[in-house]
Parts: structure tokens; C-alpha cells; sequence
């Protein structure tokens, strides 16, 4: 039998995943796809809710989490462009300008 | 039975899927994989009888977001980028700060494994009713949650003219 802890612990795991991808790359397009892993651990997260308190909330939640990821990744990737074109480099280390 | 063989086969390919994301040094191929853990996140939608939710995932996260990394990692020729660095003189990626790092990350699984389990909580599947028609969820969108959607309007609105600020080449 599937409960809600079966997909908690696969969201719990994804999350993992996404933040251990953040701290071991060194490329900032990973970084941003690690970012991604969490967004969807969470999702998967506010779907198996909604579906065991039978409300339709958590996809509606879903949906504006999505609208966000979508928002952030075209403004993270252009930021990413614009980076590139400064130091032709994407190694995070590389962006030193503001570190005190 | 199927159900539960279905559940496990996609959050298997999920979890193989995302950990190959992480592993990879070539962008392009993290891309690619990333897709395959969103189909497989998919399926999971439809297990969770939310098929709004999995249509959106592959339409939208599958086919508009990742095609916008997969173009911008072309764009930008990344793969022989990343090993511009030496890697043995990396403060960050001597063995003994990324044993640690995935100490770290094993650490926070762990936990939170533990904390779900522990908490018990209802064992018997899925007790309430469900939800799955996409009536339903636009009548919400539109009544009890028009404020937020409208705002997401405004919000792509400001993304969509930052990224053409700031992914403009500065030529007056």
C-alpha cells in the first residue's frame, strides 16, 4: 500500500539530491538544474497533500510554483548570459566582484 | 499492485535520473537527464490522480524550461568550459570538504527519512477523496485564488522584461 510517507520520503530524497548538487558543482547551469531538483521534490510534496486532505489546493499551489520556476530560469539564465560574456567562464568562483 | 510497481519504478528513475543530474560534468547531459526525472515526476502525478499537474509538468517544465536551458547551454558551448580549472588545487573539492559535503547532504536525507517515518501518521493509503478534475481546480484558480493568479500575470510580465535587460548585448 503507497501512503502519503512513501512520497514524503521521495520528495525528502529529491531534495536531498537538489541540495547536494548545489554545494558539490562548480557550473552555474547545474547549479540552476539543482535548483530545479528541489522545486519539483517540493511540488511532489504539496500534490501528495493536497490528494490525501482531498483538496484541490496543493495543485493549484503546484501551478504557481511552476509560473515561478519558469520566472526564475529566464531571468537566472540570462543572468547567466550576461556573466558569460564578462568573464567567459560559468565556475561560480570566478564571480569574485562583490566578495569583501 | 500495479499501482505500487508503478510507484516504485518512476521514483527509482527519478532518484537514478536526478543523482545521474548531479554526477554529470557535462551540462548537456544533465539537461537531458533532468527530462527523464520530470517524465518519471509525471507519472507520479498521475498515480496521485492529479492529471492537471502532469500534463503541466511535461508541457511546461519539460518542453518550455529545459528547452530554454538545452538552448542557452548550446548557446553559451559550455562543455569544454568546465574544466578551465585545475581541480586539485580547488579549495572545494579536496577530498576531505567533499566527504564532508556529502556527509552533509546524507546527514539532512537521513533526517528527514527518520522525522517521516517516526511520525507515523495514517497508514492506510489515501483517505480522502480526490480531486483530479481540472473543473475544479480552474473554478479555484479563477474564484478563491484570482488575486494570486493575477499577480503571476505581472510577475512573468517583470521576468520577461529582465531577461531582455539583462541578456542584451550593451552595443548603444
Amino acid at each position: 500500500m503507497i501512503t502519503v510517507n512513501h512520497y514524503l520520503v521521495l520528495s525528502a530524497i529529491l531534495f536531498a539530491i537538489g541540495t547536494a548538487g548545489v554545494f558539490v558543482r562548480r557550473n552555474l547551469i547545474t547549479i540552476l538544474l539543482s535548483i530545479e531538483i528541489m522545486l519539483n521534490a517540493v511540488n511532489l510534496t504539496f500534490v501528495a497533500f493536497g490528494r490525501a486532505l482531498g483538496a484541490a489546493d496543493g495543485q493549484i499551489i503546484v501551478f504557481f510554483v511552476m509560473t515561478v520556476a519558469a520566472a526564475e530560469a529566464a531571468v537566472g539564465l540570462a543572468i547567466v548570459i550576461a556573466l558569460f560574456r564578462h568573464r567567459e567562464s560559468l565556475n561560480p568562483d570566478t564571480f569574485t566582484a562583490l566578495k569583501w | 499492485m500495479g499501482s505500487e510497481l508503478a510507484f516504485y519504478l518512476f521514483a527509482a528513475v527519478a532518484v537514478v535520473a536526478s543523482l545521474l543530474v548531479i554526477a554529470q560534468r557535462n551540462p548537456i547531459y544533465s539537461v537531458l537527464l533532468l527530462i527523464a526525472s520530470f517524465g518519471a515526476l509525471s507519472g507520479l502525478y498521475v498515480l496521485l490522480d492529479a492529471p492537471f499537474v502532469a500534463v503541466i509538468q511535461i508541457v511546461v517544465y519539460a518542453g518550455a524550461i529545459m528547452v530554454l536551458f538545452l538552448f542557452v547551454v548550446m548557446l553559451l558551448n559550455a562543455p569544454h568550459e568546465e574544466t578551465e580549472y585545475d581541480e586539485r588545487v580547488h579549495p572545494l573539492l579536496q577530498a576531505g570538504p567533499l566527504r564532508f559535503g556529502a556527509f552533509l547532504a546524507a546527514a539532512l536525507m537521513v533526517e528527514l527519512v527518520w522525522a517521516l517515518t517516526k511520525g507515523g501518521g495514517e497508514a492506510g493509503g489515501f483517505p480522502g477523496r480526490s480531486v483530479s478534475s481540472v473543473k475544479e481546480i480552474g473554478r479555484l484558480l479563477f474564484t478563491e485564488y484570482s488575486f494570486p493568479f493575477e499577480v503571476t500575470s505581472i510577475l512573468i510580465l517583470v521576468a520577461m522584461v529582465g531577461a531582455v535587460v539583462l541578456a542584451r548585448r550593451e552595443t548603444p
